[in-house]
């Protein structure tokens, strides 16, 4: 069976070490962990230097300085514990750089949005007010100081609130009785393996194509100039979230310890009653908190809505009549199209401000979702 | 007092739940022979009712996703090609959008995932159990920040720290064709494409990170104890186990990154497809969409509707691709 060209994990089951392709054997000698830490501290002395002495960019500076630790740690666990600790060692300090890297972005990004963001989100102002009117001159008497920053974002974040509930309201019933199908009654059969991959398909779907989706869906109904609305941003952002709400609830519906189903089925309830009032409770933590991390994923889209929803400047609070605003369209449209292209700053802090609320919105519903899985996970084990 | 007939009690699929006693399932119907007791009540049949009716909506929703973009999109496929943008029929219009697309998507799979990889193996291997699930949280947040925030922060704050290094790039690498006119805007589909990658990144670990823990303990111990370091166990038990799970990782995040919207449509300057990637130009089929949706009307709007419905094709493509590696990798997994 086994021949050189075989991939490595074939080998393992029965090979010895130097076996494997790709490893020689060589001696390895016992090394201190203290050679990195001082070579650590020596990349952060040269960092240090190329950054502010010789003014290099911070990106360059950093890079050098860490090829060169690399590179020093390897040669010395090399000559100290042979060819194999260099190589550990250097994985070792590569996957911590991985790491590193990750992380400043996010960094970066969450510093940018909320000392941008900040100043103005907080404002009751921009809570309550729209921008109805609103136009370059009210900027420029901003910047001038002689008035305080015009319009709001109070439409917008009712309609990020209107929209996404209205597509939780389709999503989480559609989502949910699809997860007890396949759970509870399709049992791996031809239709529920055919629905799980039509789910997985679904996931894929690119955000602007589920908006483009509603929005010819709406044109089909009512024509191409009454077609963009409220309630077709909601069917857009469902077909968003319904995958997510099954493949949660169906996990979830899974790890339902089948003797507890059993013992309520033994006492002659009938199935529909042992779901709703055993399987339900019992997942009841797991399930909120699925459709929380559900309704996260989607209340910060933008292409969906913009697609199928349009802009507004004004309240629209009826989702069956005209474009509405949401937070996220609010804040691509001001930060694209700032209402007095020569005095962007007033539309740039409306837009890091409503940036600001979407991100806390979506850190706040992932915690939320791990509270609930935490506070009212089921208390039997 | 006769045992319910085919009601196997230990030995069936663990996978499919609770054998029902009191009841069958609704879509096996006792043909062959008559059961005893299986009453059906009507609470029963309305709530497997509801069930079955919410699976196949969803079977609906795509097959309509499907039928809709095609129905609103098919004028662009039929019109004369002088009426299309560019003057050069439907696919001289798309085959620009979907190279640029795919460039975009693929620069960002080839940054993202080596170190994704690494973050999966940090959080599955070097990390402490407990530092790795703030990690894993920590990485679970890169993936809630919404893309329209991405973004603003890639136009307004990343794209200017490139500005240096496309003209270094510029300067030295420039009889490379990827590496002409450096942008002086930092608005370009590298810097696009770098933003996309750290949007993919969360998926691609997550992915890679399940699959790294289910590495079987005892082929991590048998290669520590044949004296293995750490870095050659992990190349020899766990990246030989995790390599299907992280290509089906990979496919995942690309598919990811060719459906991105907003991050591109903020921060590409757009224009005709060239191989340059640090100066402005090229365009992707989201980005497309987006720019150009909100004033569209007639035939434009089939077009773009039109391209949306390639992106679905290709993404689907991508996915489908991503399940099927993902599904094989259970077939020669062999030790769980």
């Amino acid at each position: 069976m086994t021949t050189p060209t075989q991939s490595p994990d074939h080998d393992i089951h029965h090979a010895r070490l130097d076996d494997v392709q790709g490893i020689e054997p060589s001696p390895v000698r016992p090394t201190s962990s203290r050679a990195q830490w001082l070579a650590g501290v020596g990349a952060i002395v040269l960092f240090a230097v190329l950054w502010q002495v010789l003014d290099l960019h911070l990106a360059l500076a950093v890079s050098i300085s860490y090829l060169l630790f690399l590179a020093a740690v390897y040669l010395v666990y090399r000559s100290a514990g042979g060819r194999r600790v260099g190589l550990d060692i250097i994985v070792r300090w590569l996957v911590y750089g991985a790491f590193t890297l990750a992380i400043l972005p996010l960094i970066s990004l969450l510093w940018t949005v909320i000392s941008e963001g900040l100043p103005v989100a907080f404002s009751p102002s921009f809570w309550t007010e729209d921008m109805t009117g609103i136009t370059g001159l009210d900027d420029q008497a901003y910047m001038e100081g002689t008035a305080s920053l015009a319009g709001g974002a109070g439409h917008a974040i009712v309609g990020t609130l209107m929209i996404t509930g209205a597509a939780t309201l389709i999503s989480v019933p559609i989502g949910m009785f699809t997860a007890i199908y396949l759970v509870e009654y399709g049992r791996n059969n031809r239709l529920s393996r055919g629905i799980r991959f039509m789910v997985d398909v679904m996931t894929g779907i690119p955000s602007i194509v589920a908006g483009l989706f509603a929005f010819a869906l709406f044109v089909q109904i009512l024509g191409p100039r009454d077609a963009k609305m409220g309630v077709a941003g909601a069917i857009a952002l469902s077909v968003l979230m319904i995958p997510t709400v099954v493949r949660n609830s169906e996990e979830m519906l899974r790890i339902v310890p089948n003797e507890l189903r059993e013992a309520s089925l033994a006492l002659g309830v009938p199935k529909w009653r042992t779901i709703a009032k055993v399987v339900l409770p019992t997942a009841a933590s797991g399930l909120a908190s699925g459709i929380t991390l559900a309704i996260a994923r989607v209340i910060g889209e933008t292409a969906p809505l913009l697609v199928a929803v349009g802009f507004a400047r004004n309240w629209n609070l009826d989702m069956m009549t005209g474009p509405m605003n949401s937070l996220a369209v609010y804040t691509y449209d001001i930060f694209t199209k700032p209402l007095n292209p020569a005095i962007i700053d007033p539309s740039r802090e409306r837009a890091w401000a409503a940036a600001l609320l979407l991100v806390l919105i979506v850190v706040g519903l992932n915690l939320l979702a791990r509270l609930i899985a935490k506070l009212f996970a089921p208390k039997s084990r | 007092m006769t045992a319910p007939p085919d009601e196997p009690r230990g030995d069936h699929d663990p996978t499919a739940t609770s054998g029902s006693v009191a009841t069958r399932p609704p879509d096996s119907p006792g043909t062959t022979r008559p059961k005893a007791r299986a009453t059906r009540r009507p609470g029963d049949v309305v709530f497997s009712g509801l069930s079955l009716a919410s699976g196949l909506i969803i079977l609906l929703i795509l097959v309509l996703v499907a039928v809709f973009l095609i129905q609103q999109g098919w004028p662009a496929f039929t019109a004369d090609s002088e009426e299309i943008s560019g003057g050069e029929g439907f696919f001289g219009y798309i085959w620009p959008l979907v190279a640029g697309t795919v460039v975009a998507s693929i620069i960002a799979m080839v940054v993202a995932t080596p170190i994704a990889v690494g973050i999966a193996l940090f959080v599955s291997h070097y990390a402490p159990r407990r530092i790795g699930v703030v990690i894993g949280f920590v990485v679970d947040l890169l993936a809630a920040v919404p893309s329209v925030v991405f973004g603003m922060w890639g136009l307004q704050t990343f794209a200017p720290q490139f500005v240096p290094l496309f003209g270094w790039l510029e300067d030295t690498l420039s009889f490379l064709p990827f590496f002409e006119d450096g942008s002086a805007t930092g608005r370009t589909l590298m810097t696009a494409s770098l933003v996309l990658a750290v949007m993919i990144l969360p998926i691609i670990t997550s992915v890679s990170r399940e699959v790294f823990l289910q590495t079987p303990r005892l082929h991590e111990e048998a290669a520590l104890a044949l004296g293995a370091t750490k870095w050659e166990m992990i190349r020899t038990a766990v990246i030989p186990f995790g390599t299907p799970g992280v290509i089906g990782g990979v496919m995942l995040g690309l598919g990811r990154a060719l459906g991105e919207t907003m991050a591109v449509t903020l921060i590409l300057s757009p224009g005709a497809f060239t191989w340059n990637i640090i100066g402005s130009g090229n365009n992707t089929i989201p980005a497309e969409i987006a720019l150009n949706f909100p004033e569209a009307s007639g035939l434009r709007l089939a077009e773009l509707i039109a391209a949306g419905l390639v992106l679905f094709v290709i993404t689907l493509i991508v996915n489908l691709f991503a399940r099927w590696i993902v599904a094989k990798r259970s077939e020669f997994s062999g030790a769980n």
